[in-house]
């Protein structure tokens, strides 16, 4: 029990700590790749630190929502991030939310953030929220026949037992994990505004959804925007780690070097996914804003057939 | 009253005292009529209204957290001479009674504020408590007569506080459509009725639950009361009607209609079918389910082209229904397959689920009433930054849109997790054909819920946030007391039935098992308040303690920074990239947010299409966006009806000119043929 809150207070930190280091890294990779020196690893703190420490400059026209918002969207994804089992599965909070209610906690986010995108009164705020809700409204469908594929394998919706059932000896190779595999994947890059759905690093007006969404923001408004997409990457990088590559993680008082060893093992994974993800940025082009539903409706499909593969291959 | 009351015991102490709020609610509406033009009629017809819910919300709610209190029956010597009027209390109608008394209770406590701007009382006060009374007396008649004149008592009076505002343009077809529809269920209930009640014409509901109908039969009376209550409860395609109808009445009554008459339907669906009707068949849980999904989805897509405040609630409402209807559809396949707990799951999820949106819809009514009032409006083109000046309505509103939307913590999220969970559990199921519906319709469901979320970041966002499009917004004043008394009791039951779902769970455990044999293991004894659906291994939520931790960090988060890094403030013109324009009109409309919405689902679901007309360079022309779209239901089933209807009618017409002479022919052919018929029958 005191252990179980030990690793989830740790996880908590952890995840935050982590999450600015992930988004150095990847940009760091990215730049490499295309043959620039790119920022030093730990800029993204820096940046943090700085904007911090900023004063906010807020528009006449905005009300407590904007305020608010930018607490409630850290909050409410760091909480979300601390649930998801990272090096170890017991987690002493793990039993509040299951994966549909993680998904839809980073829901409640998206809806604060997209109603800030709206509060000013611009029209980038409104282009912004407008496109956002638009992905997320086949991207959370989506996201969702992943969980059912994966519960219906694992027999539960909670995370820890999915991590636990993976690890297990009768998974297999299952043409249903992989299509939800691939589905997870592009509801990820969907999610977090990455290419070929959205740019992280653009401020070209016309392409602009989650950048455009916060573009009022400044001060420690934006710092907190910005840490919660940061751990929301890591989020996705972790889920993806704990259902599809669950090799190393801790169980519940399996001792201290077990525990180190599945810190280890989570970086390398991070380290890992953080990598493909550069290369995949580096190597394809971003869409068109209407080609994102093609896209996203894509993983709707994948995911809707990973599960009726599953209902159907079940004999009672 | 001087009645002789033939009653069984102490349990029928309880239906007798609702029986007198009923009574007193028709006594107020007959009063109304007399004293109308007065001043204070407004203020006593909503405050008897109040009492008298508060007090029969109550007494339901005990009945139904005490079952010894339940069972009473009770026969009034009304209605039919061979029949009488039966009333019963049982869990079901007691659960249905606290619906229906908490949206009565807190539209007749908004009412007491809004009542002040009705421009023609005369036409509402009246029909206010006959409406309330009509709800109450559906859900204890315990014959099919005293089921139907109630629903039909309840349906007219609705019709009447429809046409209180009958000069407005829209208006007068809103109210002619929903009698045409309210008529088609009616007849629907009345042919299913008839039906169930078999040749003997026993039409005490405990004389039906004696002897069920054939299976043949059943499948007719099922469809018969998909159509009877799916058109009161707006099903697709029978929904038309709704959004027309709902809206056109003054605001807390479309609260009522939208969040609570629309929930008597549910009952009368869950009365027959799951009490009344045999066991069901597997391919019930197909159609029902399937109709639910498909309306869950129409609904929202309706809902996001929507830029009428009202008419974009009551198209949620039809979602709404979707949902129910896909929780009760899943209960009737795991029952149809002898799996009672899932059933429970299921039934649990839809009845849930019947509570949260009588709740969220009403505060999102009377939020949308408050901006009528203030502002006059109720398109939300014409609204914007109303949060500056309607502070208290925009917060409760923004809590309602979240609970809508189905964001933990609040209780939407509670309900559909538990349907999400009773899908999970259908692979079980052994049919095929539940086999590859059910993941669709899981799919359905989820994308209805994302698309919900977006309808509501427009609702909320256009019409609360931004800056004033018109004079009028920029001159809203905040609501009265009462309204903002009614909205915040209900924003604070959204949050309670979100983070503490287990207490409401435990509440239906008696519903559950009279319905269907089991229940959900009872929630309150777990460890902090969590909720689990079937077992703990299998998944768990707890909307508590998220919204303890999320309050928690955000809160720790806030003070942190304002102590240690920085706390100041300046406001500034927007930055808007360098280019801000101080025309609201720049802003995103409600129309502009939904477009890329409607790109992706409309050119399917509503045939949209776009067309720019830019005039070349050198005109002077404003440029122009065309859309078009189709209502298919619209177009496809009513259109062609109301055709063949006037066409047959035009022809039948010939008929009321004929001679005598013809008139005697008519006569005796109908006769002969009737004979005919009669001697080829035996």
């Amino acid at each position: 029990m005191i252990l179980d809150a030990a690793v989830q207070l740790c996880q908590l930190l952890l995840v935050l700590a982590l999450a600015p280091l992930l988004a150095g890294y990847v940009r760091k990779i990215k730049a490499r790749l295309v043959g620039r020196q790119g920022p030093p690893l730990l800029q993204p703190y820096r940046d943090l630190l700085r904007l911090l420490r900023k004063e906010v400059v807020m528009a006449h026209s905005a009300s407590w929502v904007f305020r608010v918002t930018p607490y409630l969207v850290f909050a409410t994804t760091w909480v979300a991030a601390a649930l998801v089992p990272t090096f170890a599965t017991g987690l002493i909070f793990s039993y509040a939310a299951d994966m549909i209610a993680i998904v839809a906690l980073l829901g409640s986010a998206r809806f604060m953030l997209a109603l800030a995108g709206l509060d000013v009164g611009t029209s980038f705020g409104g282009i912004g929220s407008s496109r956002e809700m638009m992905i997320a409204s086949l991207a959370e469908p989506a996201m969702l026949m992943v969980v059912f594929t994966l519960s219906l394998l694992a027999g539960s919706t909670q995370l820890s037992s999915i991590a636990a059932f993976m690890q297990g000896a009768g998974v297999g190779l299952r043409v249903s994990l992989a299509l939800a595999l691939v589905a997870l994947v592009m509801v990820a890059l969907a999610e977090n505004a990455r290419i070929p759905v959205d740019n992280p690093a653009t401020h070209l007006e016309l392409t602009m959804v989650h950048e455009a969404m916060i573009l009022e923001y400044s001060g420690r408004h934006l710092a907190l925007i910005e840490a919660a997409s940061y751990v929301k990457l890591l989020l996705y990088l972790s889920i993806i780690a704990c259902v599809f590559a669950p090799w190393g993680i801790a169980e519940s008082g399996q001792g201290f070097a077990a525990y180190l060893a599945g810190l280890a093992a989570y970086v390398a994974k991070l380290a890992a996914g953080g990598f493909l993800l550069a290369v995949f940025e580096t190597a394809i082009a971003k869409m068109r804003v209407f080609r994102v539903s093609d896209f996203l409706g894509a993983a709707l499909m994948l995911g809707l057939l990973a599960t009726l593969l599953l209902f159907v291959s079940q004999v009672t | 009253m001087s009645l002789r009351l033939l009653t069984q015991g102490g349990a029928a102490l309880v239906l007798e005292g609702l029986l007198w709020c009923i009574a007193t609610l028709l006594a107020t509406g007959i009063a109304a009529i007399a004293m109308a033009r007065r001043g204070a009629a407004s203020a006593l017809v909503y405050g008897v209204s109040l009492c008298t819910t508060t007090i029969a919300l109550l007494a339901a709610g005990a009945a139904l957290l005490a079952p010894e209190s339940l069972g009473g029956t009770l026969t009034l010597p009304i209605g039919l001479p061979w029949l009488g009027a039966h009333f019963r209390l049982d869990a079901l109608t007691a659960f249905f009674l606290v619906v229906v008394n908490l949206g009565g209770a807190t539209a007749s406590l908004f009412g007491l504020g809004h009542g002040r701007h009705e421009e023609s009382p005369g036409r509402v006060l009246p029909f206010y408590p006959a409406f309330l009374a009509g709800m109450n007396l559906v859900l204890l008649a315990a014959d099919a007569f005293t089921f139907l004149f109630a629903w039909e008592f309840m349906s007219l009076s609705s019709w009447a506080l429809v046409m209180a505002h009958h000069r407005r343009p829209g208006n007068a077809f809103a109210g002619y459509l929903y009698l045409v529809m309210a008529s088609l269920g009616t007849l629907a209930l009345v042919l299913g009725f008839g039906l169930l009640a078999g040749p003997s014409g026993g039409y005490a509901f405990e004389a039906i639950r004696q002897a069920p109908p054939s299976a043949q039969v059943s499948a007719v009376v099922l469809m018969l009361a998909l159509i009877g209550t799916g058109s009161k409860a707006g099903l697709v395609p029978l929904h038309v009607w709704l959004p027309l109808a709902h809206p056109a009445a003054p605001s807390h009554v479309s609260a009522l209609m939208s969040g609570v008459m629309t929930k008597v339907a549910v009952y009368g669906f869950v009365r027959i079918v799951f009490d009344l009707l045999g066991p069901p068949s597997w391919w019930w849980g197909a159609v029902v389910p399937l109709v639910g999904g498909v309306t869950a989805v129409m609904g929202v897509l309706y809902a996001l082209m929507e830029h009428d405040l009202k008419r974009l609630l009551a198209y949620h409402t039809v979602e709404n229904i979707g949902i129910i209807f896909i929780g009760l559809g899943l209960a009737l396949a795991f029952e149809a397959n002898q799996m009672p707990a899932a059933a429970a799951l299921a039934l649990t999820a839809a009845l849930f689920h019947v509570f949260n949106h009588s709740v969220f819809k009403s505060l999102l009514f009377f939020g949308a009433g408050a901006v009528l009032a203030s502002t006059g409006e109720r398109d939300m083109e014409r609204l914007g930054g109303l949060i500056h000046r309607m502070p208290l309505t925009a917060f409760a509103f923004l809590i309602g849109s979240a609970a809508i939307s189905a964001l933990p913590p609040f209780n939407g999220f509670v309900s559909e997790w538990l349907t999400f969970q009773a899908i999970l559990l259908s692979p079980a199921l052994p049919q095929w054909l539940l086999k590859f519906l059910v993941p669709a319709i899981g799919a359905l469901l989820a994308l209805s819920a994302a698309l919900a979320a977006a309808c509501f970041v427009k609702a909320f966002g256009i019409t609360f946030l931004g800056r004033p499009r018109t004079q009028v917004a920029r001159e809203a004043v905040e609501t009265d007391r009462w309204s903002l008394a009614a909205m915040f009791a209900l924003a604070a039951l959204c949050l309670l039935a979100g983070i503490l779902p287990g207490y409401f769970i435990d509440a239906l455990a008696p519903v559950i098992n009279a319905m269907t044999g089991a229940s959900l293991p009872r929630q309150e004894q777990l460890d902090w308040l969590t909720i689990v659906p079937v077992a703990q291994s299998r998944s768990s939520y707890n909307g508590l303690l998220l919204f303890f931790l999320i309050a928690l960090t955000a809160g720790i988060g806030a003070e942190v920074i304002h102590r240690w890094a920085s706390a100041s403030v300046r406001r500034s013109a927007a930055w808007d990239c360098g280019f801000p324009d101080a025309s609201p009109a720049t802003q995103y409309t409600a129309g502009s947010f939904s477009q890329p919405i409607r790109r992706v689902f409309g050119s399917v679901v509503f045939h949209a299409s776009e067309e720019v007309h830019i005039p070349p360079p050198g005109d002077s022309r404003a440029a122009r966006l065309h859309v078009r779209m189709r209502d298919v239901p619209w177009d496809t089933l009513y259109v062609p009806t109301a055709r063949f209807v006037s066409y047959a009618a035009e022809r039948l017409n010939r008929v009321q000119f004929l001679t005598i002479r013809g008139y005697l022919t008519l006569v005796f052919g109908a006769l002969v043929s009737l004979l005919i018929v009669l001697t080829v029958w035996q």
